[in-house]
């Protein structure tokens, strides 16, 4: 691997150990992976938030390390709320535990915020070279901004926030963004709302497995291309996915298309599900709301009482940003939650049935919630919660 | 006599050890006990096994990149692998040995029947060389 001047003198321990070790961590992924050298990074995204998933080991390693991030950093979302995890019936002792977590990483200078959104805090640009972790922000980035990022492990995400740059190989390079098979849309999809966008993208990843998809016969909006890829992210392994004349790549690359697979969907096998189970609780924010569907949510809820548990979920800066919007949300008796959502929470665990607006939700509510997943649009969702 | 074979540095650092071979991937999350360094993954050919002071031969990582991290726990209560060697690095086995200060090394092609449990062995994860002990 090809390393500049400051690569090797951080290498040498110049910068202190934990940076020289953050180096070598770097170097030895980008051997595994084939990188031939390292790109700066705009931005990070570090998953391994959850003490759920990284545990006393994980958080004693954090507790070792002396260094600030050189660029803007988030985290994954974790388990509660910060401020609110009482209100979720989460232990003092786990919170105690996650709290250090979050402190740890506070100390290597990665922002507090816990959010599979991080676009909706910082602008993103096209060609920006990333290290994000989180699947459905990973899939946004690439193919909604045409950023890149391969999606990153928790220590490899850690040490580019730390070092400022990434092992250069797989979406990084424009060579491997083509798209690799088509996937022939044909619908009435004039109504489409996110839920439906969900539930293609919960059947297209399926279809698609870990190739980079191309759809064509569909025209989604930015929220619903966030549904789509975070839905296809879940149930495949796809990182980066095109929408002929939509997705910036598509708009800017004339690609030969000719000699891939192309895979018919028709609108049916869509629409087949959804379907009419009963369900106790509503979670909507699945990736994390935009403002956008934050706004739309207030606005479907005004005048409303919420009789069903409803869960909504965004990120910190999202909601203090809308604080008006989340307050008239929360006044129907709704509950606004950051830094957490309805998969990595135990809060849902004790619901026998959910209904959500996302085909990611509906992917991971069952194995992750223990509950019967019913996805419906945001209508039908805030419908069901207030009847 | 000391035979000298050449692969691919992944993590830095020289460890020296009685050589222990896992014909099969290991899965450090819920495979490996984290405070003994005994493999405990249920039908693995080395369960039982301590892998703590060894120069351990696997082909590659398997199972959660949570595993990482219980090389770094093997490394803090002294039942680390003294080094490891792969067949071919993948991510977790790498993050983990380098967050847990294990020489490692991989790409090493030995000819056959050189590799013999409980010979000795030395890594050097900075230049790839690994020098076996022969009887």
């Amino acid at each position: 691997m090809h390393l500049d001047q400051d690569d090797e003198r951080i290498l040498a321990g110049e910068q202190g150990e934990t940076r020289q070790k953050m180096l070598e961590l770097l170097v030895a992924l980008g051997k595994v992976f084939g990188a031939e050298r390292l790109v700066p990074i705009k931005s990070a995204q570090v998953s391994g938030a959850s003490y759920k998933t990284i545990g006393e080991y994980g958080l004693q390693w954090l507790n070792t390390l002396d260094a600030k991030a050189v660029v803007p950093a988030v985290l994954n979302p974790i388990g509660m709320p910060r401020d609110r995890w009482d209100e979720m019936g989460v232990s003092k002792e786990f919170s105690a535990k996650q709290m250090a977590v979050i402190a740890a990483y506070e100390r290597l200078g990665i922002a507090l915020e816990c959010t599979c959104t991080p676009y909706y805090l910082r602008k993103t640009l096209y060609g920006d070279h990333l290290a994000w972790s989180e699947s459905s922000a990973v899939s946004y980035a690439n193919s909604v901004i045409g950023a890149r990022t391969n999606r990153e492990g928790g220590p490899g995400a850690l040490a580019a926030a730390l070092v400022g740059k990434t092992p250069c190989y797989g979406l990084h390079l424009a060579a491997n963004r083509r798209p690799q098979v088509v996937v022939a849309v044909a619908a009435d999809t004039a109504g489409w709302t996110i839920a439906d966008y969900g539930a293609l993208g919960y059947h297209a990843g399926k279809l698609v497995g870990n190739r980079i998809p191309y759809f064509t016969g569909i025209s989604p909006e930015r929220d619903q291309l966030k549904a789509l890829g975070a839905a296809m992210a879940a149930t495949g392994a796809v990182a980066l996915y095109h929408v002929a004349d939509v997705t910036p790549e598509a708009q800017k690359n004339r690609y030969d298309l000719a000699g891939i697979e192309t895979i018919p969907v028709e609108g049916s096998e869509i629409r087949k599900l959804f379907c009419d189970v009963e369900v106790e609780a509503v979670a909507l924010g699945c990736p994390h709301c935009s403002p956008e569907e934050l706004k739309n949510i207030a606005l479907l809820l005004d005048g409303r009482v919420v009789r069903k548990p409803l869960y909504v979920f965004a990120a910190q800066g999202v909601i203090e940003a809308n604080q008006e919007i989340v307050n008239d949300i929360e006044k129907c008796g709704a509950r606004v939650f950051a830094d957490t959502c309805m998969v990595v929470s135990p809060v849902m665990e004790e619901y026998s049935g959910i209904m959500v607006n996302s085909g990611k939700a509906l992917a991971y509510v069952p194995d992750m919630c223990g509950a019967i997943a019913r996805i419906g649009s945001t209508k039908e969702c805030l419908d069901v919660a207030t009847e | 006599m000391i035979l000298l074979y050449k692969g691919r540095g992944i993590a830095r650092g020289t460890g020296s050890g009685p050589l222990l071979i896992s014909p099969a991937p290991i899965s450090f999350l819920s495979g490996v006990d984290p405070e003994s360094g005994i493999i405990v993954e249920k039908g693995h050919p080395l369960n039982g096994r301590s892998i703590a002071g060894t120069v351990l031969v696997f082909p590659y990582g398997k199972g959660s990149t949570v595993g990482s991290y219980v090389l770094y726990a093997l490394s803090q209560n002294g039942h680390a692998p003294a080094a490891i060697i792969n067949a071919e690095a993948e991510a977790i086995i790498a993050t983990g040995a380098i967050i847990g200060n294990i020489p490692m090394v991989d790409r090493i092609e030995f000819p056959p029947g050189t590799l013999k449990d409980g010979i000795r062995v030395t890594v050097n994860g900075d230049s790839g060389e690994v020098a076996c002990e022969t009887s």
